[in-house]
């Protein structure tokens, strides 16, 4: 692996593994806050990127639709927690889970009734369309170069260039922005210092005159509102159809599995880990069958699994997270940072 | 365009001597209504191409309703698979219950695999309620070799087909050294990978395979990873039967990365593609079908299907599917699936790109197939395909006798 291979590998590792925890960020905290997960999440996240796509039609405007989508969706969200799921939480979890559950089932539907099966052309804006930058790599070193450089690297023989686009990073900024204010929020502010207080003991933070109703749904809120800013960079950056919340769901759900329940700092770490995994995965070509060539074992002479020990890592890079999770929860249940015992 | 079924009304030529004996209006089938059950993706993530060839089959059965040679009625019934074979399993079902006889699909091979079986166990416990299954688009060879059946007919060339045609052209492109493969990991994909690295080494071995990926079918989002590792490679081009989502989304992260290699696809014109492709490829993109947009046989048809629908209409098999039902029709003097399926095998039929003839041997269709380039539309080329200003050309135009590949179908016949 050349090292041009290598750096945007790693970066593409990074946007995905960004994008995945703007929405576990969400995920985690409704989590700490419910105590289920909530199934609805990356419908969330889908309403996000429908909505931003109407929001960029009608208005023209992709930065409109960034600020305005999640404001939209996080009403909705904050509309269900205070008309739904609050009439649910006394009858337990499971109820509140059914009903997480059943929504996703509407979102899905409504979707497909207002904007229809088909993918829609939900383009990012045109500023940043283009490159960011270039890396050009000739047989024995690597340059940079701002913007896109291809006439330049046309011209040098031998030496092949990759442009990092500039909305890519635009949605690593953001994600990066969205950690730091949810950091500041939490440790510097003394709302952040309530909500933390009610997310572990409600009761003592409710007889101290503190509203925890209100409290949780900004919380629920809250957390619909980062969904649905990771559906406009989502839904710009990859496809918007009616498909997208059921490929990241299952993801997210190992991912804050994996970091540790309610644990923001694991959710992150496990996003990372994921999307770096995703990335170097796919470029790899590594089989079981090399795995045992390196200890000295040749595959061909096994008696067993001839066409298991030549699956490329590039073929079964989807179902790593899978693998993952269920070794997480054999060797580690709470997770990597998780709090919880129970 | 030379539309010679208008003029084959009734008693055509077709009909030779018999048309003379019996007055046409007096044939058993016609004025008689036959259902097509359409069974393909109308959701999930090859909605959009499903929902064109819906419309592409809505559109030429309008036009034969109009004179057909059988002077029967045509209508269809669509059934959503979801792109899944159990799901296509479970719509024929209720196909038979609603006591539909013809059934069209054409998304993946997977499904069409389910459907020749479904349909053969069926037609043999039920003699005289037998199905006829017409396969638009699944081109996976072994369909009409190893899985081949008497129920079912492929319109389009299959994969061997189509990659000798493709070969035949890349052997000639001196610039041409290295490639690299990347297919969706299913019965399809996995057979354009391997016919691909026969014939290239048949015709070109100097021609490098850098690499050969298989991804999930309509699973991946994010083709990033893939195209970073193509350039890596280093390929010069690109071989895909990758179709839908999973060409719009691998033709968008090429543009973004700076790809500059040429991209040899099965399926650019589909549905979303070519928006994709508007915004900008490194290289040429080429694909290998049986028409394209300057075809004399598909001017006047995508003229109107584009007036009526605002769409492309780049399914011609459906032009030819009706030709052929209704001929056999006629001939058979029935609307009865195992008759009309006595009359097409080995029927030759004047198609929208002039005679071909579906195989005896295998049910496959021969025909010629086109290497096509996407490029700017101008005078000379005006249609512009999901209104880019860009269509398809034709490069080279490969006869049927020669795409021809053989087959080991051994057929079992109905007595």
């Amino acid at each position: 692996m050349d090292r041009a291979h290598f750096l945007i590998s790693l970066l593409n590792g990074l946007s995905i593994g960004l994008l995945l925890f703007m929405l576990a960020s969400g995920l985690t905290l409704i989590f700490s806050m419910m105590g289920v997960l909530n199934f609805a999440h990356a419908s969330f996240y889908m309403l996000g990127a429908y909505v931003g796509y109407a929001l960029t039609r009608a208005s023209g405007s992709f930065w409109l639709a960034l600020v305005f989508a999640p404001l939209l969706v996080g009403l909705a969200g904050a509309a269900f927690e205070r008309f739904v799921l609050r009439r649910v939480h006394r009858f337990g979890h499971v109820p509140e889970l059914l009903v997480t559950f059943g929504l996703s089932y509407i979102v899905l539907e409504l979707v497909q009734l207002v904007w229809g099966r088909a993918a829609l052309d939900f383009q990012p804006p045109t500023v940043l369309r283009d490159a960011l930058f270039t890396l050009i790599q000739s047989p024995n070193v690597m340059a940079f170069a701002w913007g896109d450089a291809s006439a330049q690297c046309a011209a040098q023989q031998g030496s092949t260039c990759t442009t990092f686009p500039r909305f890519r990073a635009f949605g690593m900024a953001v994600a990066l922005g969205m950690l730091l204010a949810l950091w500041l929020l939490f440790s510097r502010t003394r709302t952040g210092l309530v909500v933390q207080a009610a997310l572990k003991h409600p009761r003592t933070v409710e007889a101290l005159g503190h509203n925890v109703p209100r409290l949780f749904m900004l919380v629920f809120a809250g957390g619909t509102a980062l969904a649905a800013l990771a559906g406009v960079i989502g839904g710009a950056l990859r496809v918007t159809e009616p498909g997208m919340a059921a490929n990241v769901g299952a993801a997210i759900f190992a991912l804050i599995v994996i970091g540790g329940l309610g644990s923001l700092a694991g959710a992150f770490i496990a996003s990372l880990a994921l999307g770096l995994m995703e990335s170097f995965a796919v470029g790899s070509d590594r089989s079981l069958a090399d795995l045992l060539a390196w200890a000295g074992l040749q595959a061909s002479a096994l008696p067993f699994g001839a066409a298991v020990w030549g699956i490329k890592l590039s073929q079964v890079a989807a179902i790593l997270p899978f693998v993952l999770l269920v070794a997480m929860l054999v060797l580690r249940p709470k997770g990597l940072l998780g709090a919880r015992e129970d | 365009m030379t539309i010679h079924w208008a003029r084959r009304i009734g008693c055509a030529a077709s009909l030779a001597g018999t048309a003379v004996l019996a007055p046409c209006i007096a044939f058993a089938q016609a004025g008689e209504r036959v259902r097509i059950a359409f069974i393909d993706p109308l959701s999930g993530p090859f909605a959009n191409i499903g929902q064109n060839q819906l419309k592409s089959w809505q559109y030429s059965i309008e036009q034969f309703n109009q004179r057909n040679a059988a002077g029967v009625r045509f209508e269809v019934v669509p059934f959503d698979n979801k792109a899944s074979p159990q799901e296509s399993l479970n719509n024929l079902k209720s196909v038979i219950d609603q006591g539909i006889r013809y059934v069209v699909q054409g998304n993946g091979s997977g499904a069409a695999a389910a459907l020749i079986d479904g349909v053969g166990k069926h037609n043999e416990r039920n003699p005289g309620k037998e199905l006829v299954y017409v396969n638009y688009a699944a081109v996976d060879p072994e369909l009409t070799n190893g899985k081949c059946s008497f129920w079912h007919f492929r319109m389009d060339a299959d994969t061997s087909m189509k990659m000798e045609a493709l070969t035949s052209f890349m052997q000639d492109q001196a610039a041409l050294k290295r490639v690299y493969l990347i297919n969706q990991n299913y019965a399809h994909g996995q057979q354009v990978s391997r016919y691909f690295r026969e014939t290239i080494g048949r015709k070109r071995p100097d021609v490098q395979v850098v690499g050969d990926d298989l991804h999930p079918l309509g699973q991946v989002k994010d083709f990033a990873p893939f195209v970073a590792k193509i350039k890596a490679s280093g390929a010069d081009a690109v071989v895909t039967g990758n179709w839908g989502q999973d060409l719009t989304l691998l033709i968008k992260a090429a543009k973004e990365a700076g790809l500059n290699a040429d991209f040899y696809t099965y399926y650019a014109m589909t549905s979303g593609v070519p928006t994709a492709m508007a915004a900008g490829v490194g290289g040429k993109v080429r694909a290998v079908a049986i028409g394209h947009n300057e075809h004399p046989g598909m001017l006047k048809w995508q003229g109107g299907f584009k007036r009526q629908f605002n769409d492309d209409w780049y399914t011609p098999q459906t032009y030819n599917t009706m030709v052929m039902l209704s001929e056999a029709m006629a001939r058979a003097r029935s609307t009865e699936p195992l008759k009309v399926a006595q009359v097409m095998s080995g029927l030759r039929f004047t198609g929208f790109a002039g005679e071909v003839e579906m195989r005896k041997a295998d049910h496959q269709l021969q025909q010629p197939v086109y290497i096509t380039e996407w490029r700017k539309a101008d005078a000379k080329a005006p249609y512009s395909v999901e209104n880019t200003g860009f269509n398809f050309r034709e490069l080279k135009s490969i006869a049927a006798y020669v795409s021809s590949t053989p087959t080991s179908c051994q057929m079992k016949r109905p007595a």
